[in-house]
Order: C-alpha cells, then structure tokens, then sequence
C-alpha cells in the first residue's frame, strides 16, 4: 500500500530567529457553510507568554484554532509555526481538544492516553517501553493524576478527563501549547490544576494559547488577548486589548454594558 | 467423529468460517466505535450490481471476475459513501442508506435487464452462502493435511480466506495506533500529521475486502453478524482496546465452531431430520453471545455518544 498515512517523522529542525513568532497567521477565512467561521483573520502570538482567545459563542474561536493546527482547512490564508509551514513544525506543536468532543466510552486507560503523547516519537511499530511509561506517569504526576494511570476514562469526572488531556499535551513536550475550552465544565481544584501547569509552562519559556470563555478571569491568567468574532476585533496585551470598548465591539448587544464596564474596571484595575 | 470423516467433510467450512468471522471481526472493531458499523450491510447491498457487470463483461460465471466486480462495486460505494457525506455535510448512516439501497436497485434492475435467467444468480445464495457444500473430497483423513496431491484440491475458498484473514490481520497490527488514535480522538491525531481520511477509507476498503471474500465463501448474513455482534460482545467484556479485539476474535471464532455444530447436529439432538443452515446459526449464535454479553458483561456502563463539537 503506498497511501502515506502518516507524515515523514524526525523533520530537519529550523533555527527560530527572533522575529519568529511560534504562531503567525495570515488572512485567515474558513468556511462550514455559505457563511464563513472565521474571516480573513491575522494573529501574531507573542513567545513564552499566555494569550487567550476570546469572542461569543460561535464568533469562530475554536475554528481559529483548528484551522491553525490544519485539522480543518481553510479557504484561504497561511499558517507560519516559528518561522516555517506547519507541516515541518508539528513535532513542537502540543494540542488539547474541547472535552465535549470526545467520545469518552472508547474502551482505554488513562495511561494509553497520555502515551498518544508519544505517538509521534513512537512511530507506527516502536514498542512502548518502561522509559515511555515512566514519562506518561511524570506527565500524570504533573496534573495530579497519577493514582489514576489504569483506570478507564469514562469514569473520570469531567475535570480529571481534562487534566488527563493536559498530561497527554504535556508528553508532546513541545514548544508551543494550544488549548480548546480547558477550563470548561471542569471543577475549581482542575482550574487551579491547569493554570499552575500552563504558568510553569511560561515560566520555561514556551508559548500557550487558550482558548477561553470565562472573561472573569482573563486578567488573572494572561498575558496578551486575542478578541474574534467572526473577525479580529483586537490583540494585544491585556492592558491595552481587553477594554470596554474592545469587549463591546467583540460581544455586541450580547453583553450587557453593565458587565462590561465591570470587567473594564477589573480589566483597568 | 473419526479423522476419515471429520477431515474431508467438516475440516474445510469449520475453518473457513473461522477465517470469515475474524476477517470480518477484526476491522468491525473500529467499525463499531466509530459509529459505521452498518458498513457491512452496505457493501452485502452493494456487491449485487458489481457481480451482475462482471458476468455482462465476462459472460462467465467465475469466482475471479465476480470478486473483482464485487470488490470494485464495493470500493465505488465507499468512495460514493464519503463524497454524499461531505458534500452534502449529512450524517454518515444517512449517506450510506442512500447509496447501498439505490446501488441494490441498481444490481436487481441490470439483472432483470440482462440474459442471466439460465445463471445460477439467486438470493439464497447471496444470503447464506453454501459453507457447507465446501468439502474436500481428496481428504481421507489427518495425514491429507501433510499430503501435498491431496492439499491441491482443497476448497479454492480455504486459502483464499486464509489469505483475505492475514492481509486485514497485518492492516490492523501495522496502523493500530493511528487507528486507535484516529478512532478515539480524530482532531488530535490531524495535529500529530495523520492522514485520517485516508485511514478511515483505507479501514473501510479492508473491511470491503474482506466482506466480498467472506461473501463468495459464507454469504453476507455472516459478514453483517460478524462486523458487529463479536466486537459489540468484545466491548462489553473489558475497558481496554487491545483486550477488546482478543475477546472479539474469541466470540467470532466461538460463534463459527458452535455455529457449524449445532446446524449439523442441533436439529437431530432435537429430534428432527434435517440440518439448518450453518451460515444462519453461525450469525444466530453470534447474536446470543451479543445478548449474553449485554446482560451479564462487565463493562456496561457508558457515558453515551459525545456531543457535536
């Protein structure tokens, strides 16, 4: 059978120059239907810092980022990771996908989880060793889901399945971490979880983006927002991005003025 | 049962039962999990208007250019199958009632349409093959299976299924973890570079192989028992892939060995005089290990389907 199923592994590595941005985007529009997800949108992310994607339900947050991994393809546009095509890049590349995505009753552990991880590194045919195994029980270690390994994901609550995914991202060990709706649906310990894992991950030097629902939080988290609907809005440093009148443009009729200014007041604070 | 019988009579349909259930079992696995298992109804729908063209072209009736159409008709109907699906962004069982059934109208209009009334075309056939007409009448007991001039005359349906078994074994064993990554997360498996198109098509012509091989042998009523109920049965028993398709090939190679048994013998236990259809038994029994395992199997319990996202 000659179908390629899988791309070449062990791609030559591009030296990053420091213009490099590890996620450059460039006139970005997908389309699911007649009306496009997301429209010629540019985004350049910032190294070694946290941004957030933020816009209303359907303004094309997760398409944005889909599109950006090449899971679903767009129109039209160029995706760039750290100064080259994605498809040379996507050993440097770490994924969580929304939770609510996945069928949660296909019969494997915790563990093989995280060591899908590894697939790239593994190969078709490599054997799973005791050394691929003890980096999967770091991993678990890390979100604290170790005590976890063999049990089925299905009998996790939605929060530990969530952390199972951010062990499986964190067996990637990439350069840069892109996240759907992490903190969706999961429980306060989790959130706390999660942001510890994604601020030490800054603190190493690597680049996350999520994308994010809960605006509450945005000044906590991040570093630098991202605002979509359907089209950029605005992107920048959470000062000087995240304001009401950028939130307003972003959200419309939908947020009502009062809450607004109440997070441009957290937002300014 | 002495060797003199056993060998040349039930030796040969007992195995190539086997061979049809795994080769089928193996890939309903990821069938199954992926929500596509009424596949293999599809293709038994299918396979008619491809082995009606190949008689037209042939004029023949032979198993070789009867494959082929089968195996091509099936092809065309993934392909058709996907193309609906895409196109006009449906759900995927939606895609393939649409195909499988108009492809069957198709078949059953080309042979009404065509001289084929003196050819030996018929529906029983096509639903229950004729397992057990495939005897070995060179066998004269155990020492003919290491007797190369009785080897030769073996049923032609034995090695052919033996062969279609091994080609889908080394499929699955080959692309088990894009597969099972695929499977269970398409989106992440996209981001690591897997072409999880060409996987997926690649997992139904497989499955397509090994239904029109299964077909000429033991009909489709076994292919679409085979594709479903073992893996079904399988995930029922366990919470873990790897063990899923062990216990899938245990419950297909059980069905086939009851199955054959109890149509050969189950009606004279009974008292009555004929035996039943082996085929029909073996996808009968298939069927009660189904509903064992969904009574009394240990992982029964599920989230439900995940939401669209």
């Amino acid at each position: 059978m000659s179908i390629e199923l899988i791309a070449s592994q062990g791609t030559v590595a591009t030296p990053d120059r420091p213009t490099d941005s590890p996620l450059a985007i460039r006139g970005l529009t997908v389309s699911y239907g007649q009306k496009p997800a997301v429209f010629s949108v540019d985004m350049t992310v910032q190294p070694g810092a946290m941004t957030a994607i933020i816009g209303p339900n359907g303004a094309g947050k997760s398409t944005l980022l889909k599109a950006a991994l090449g899971i679903v393809r767009p129109l039209s546009g160029q995706v760039q990771v750290f100064g080259a095509p994605l498809a040379r890049q996507r050993a440097r590349i770490a994924y969580v996908p929304q939770r609510a995505s996945i069928d949660w009753d296909f019969p494997t552990r915790v563990i093989d989880v995280v060591l899908m991880g590894l697939y790239r590194q593994l190969g078709l045919l490599r054997r799973i060793r005791g050394v691929h195994r003890d980096r999967a029980l770091t991993c678990l270690d890390r979100v604290g889901m170790r005590d976890f390994a063999d049990r089925q994901i299905g009998q996790l609550s939605g929060g530990q399945q969530q952390r199972v995914f951010l062990a499986r991202a964190l067996a990637q060990d990439a350069d840069l971490y892109l996240l759907d709706e992490p903190f969706a649906g999961v429980d306060a310990a989790t959130e706390k979880a999660i942001i510890g894992v994604l601020k030490s991950l800054r603190a190493e030097g690597k680049t996350v983006v999520v994308v994010h629902h809960d605006l509450a939080t945005v000044r906590d988290y991040f570093d630098n927002v991202f605002l979509i609907n359907t089209s950029k809005v605005a992107e920048g440093p959470v000062s000087t991005a995240f304001t009401s009148e950028t939130l307003q443009a972003t959200y419309g009729g939908r947020l009502a003025t009062v809450q607004v200014d109440q997070l441009a007041a957290t937002a300014l604070a | 049962m002495s060797g003199a019988e056993f060998v040349p009579l039930s030796l040969p349909p007992l195995l190539i039962g086997i061979f049809a259930a795994i080769a089928c079992a193996l890939p309903g696995n990821f069938l199954v999990l992926r929500r596509q298992a009424l596949i293999g109804d599809a293709i038994s729908h299918v396979v008619l208007p491809g082995i009606v063209v190949a008689f037209l072209v042939t004029g023949i009736v032979a198993t070789w250019p009867m494959m082929l159409g089968a195996a091509g008709a099936a092809v065309i109907a993934v392909v058709l199958i996907e193309l609906i699906r895409r196109l006009g962004r449906i759900e995927p069982g939606a895609a393939m009632g649409v195909v499988f059934t108009s492809m069957f109208a198709a078949g059953v209009l080309l042979l009404e349409q065509s001289d084929t009334s003196t050819v030996h075309l018929d529906v029983e056939h096509a639903l229950y093959g004729n397992l057990e007409s495939l005897i070995w009448l060179d066998a004269t007991g155990w020492a003919s299976l290491v007797d190369a001039e009785a080897l030769r005359n073996l049923p032609a349906e034995l090695p052919r299924m033996a062969i279609t078994l091994v080609v889908v074994a080394i499929f699955i064993a080959v692309f088990w973890r894009p597969l099972k990554l695929s499977t269970f997360d398409e989106g992440f498996a996209r981001t690591l570079g897997i072409r999880t198109d060409l996987l997926g098509l690649a997992l139904v012509i497989t499955a397509a192989v090994a239904a029109v091989a299964a077909f000429d042998a033991v009909g489709s009523i076994i292919v679409i028992a085979m594709f479903i109920c073992p893996p079904a049965a399988a995930r029922l028993m366990t919470n873990r892939l790897e063990h899923q398709i062990a216990w899938s090939v245990l419950f297909a190679t059980a069905s086939a060995v009851i199955g054959y048994v109890l149509a050969g013998y189950g009606p004279l236990w009974l008292g009555g005089q004929d035996a039943v259809s082996a085929a029909g038994m073996i996808a009968t029994v298939s069927g009660l290990i189904l509903a064992l395992a969904a009574l009394f199997g240990p992982c029964r319990t599920r989230n439900g389907a995940p939401q669209q996202g």
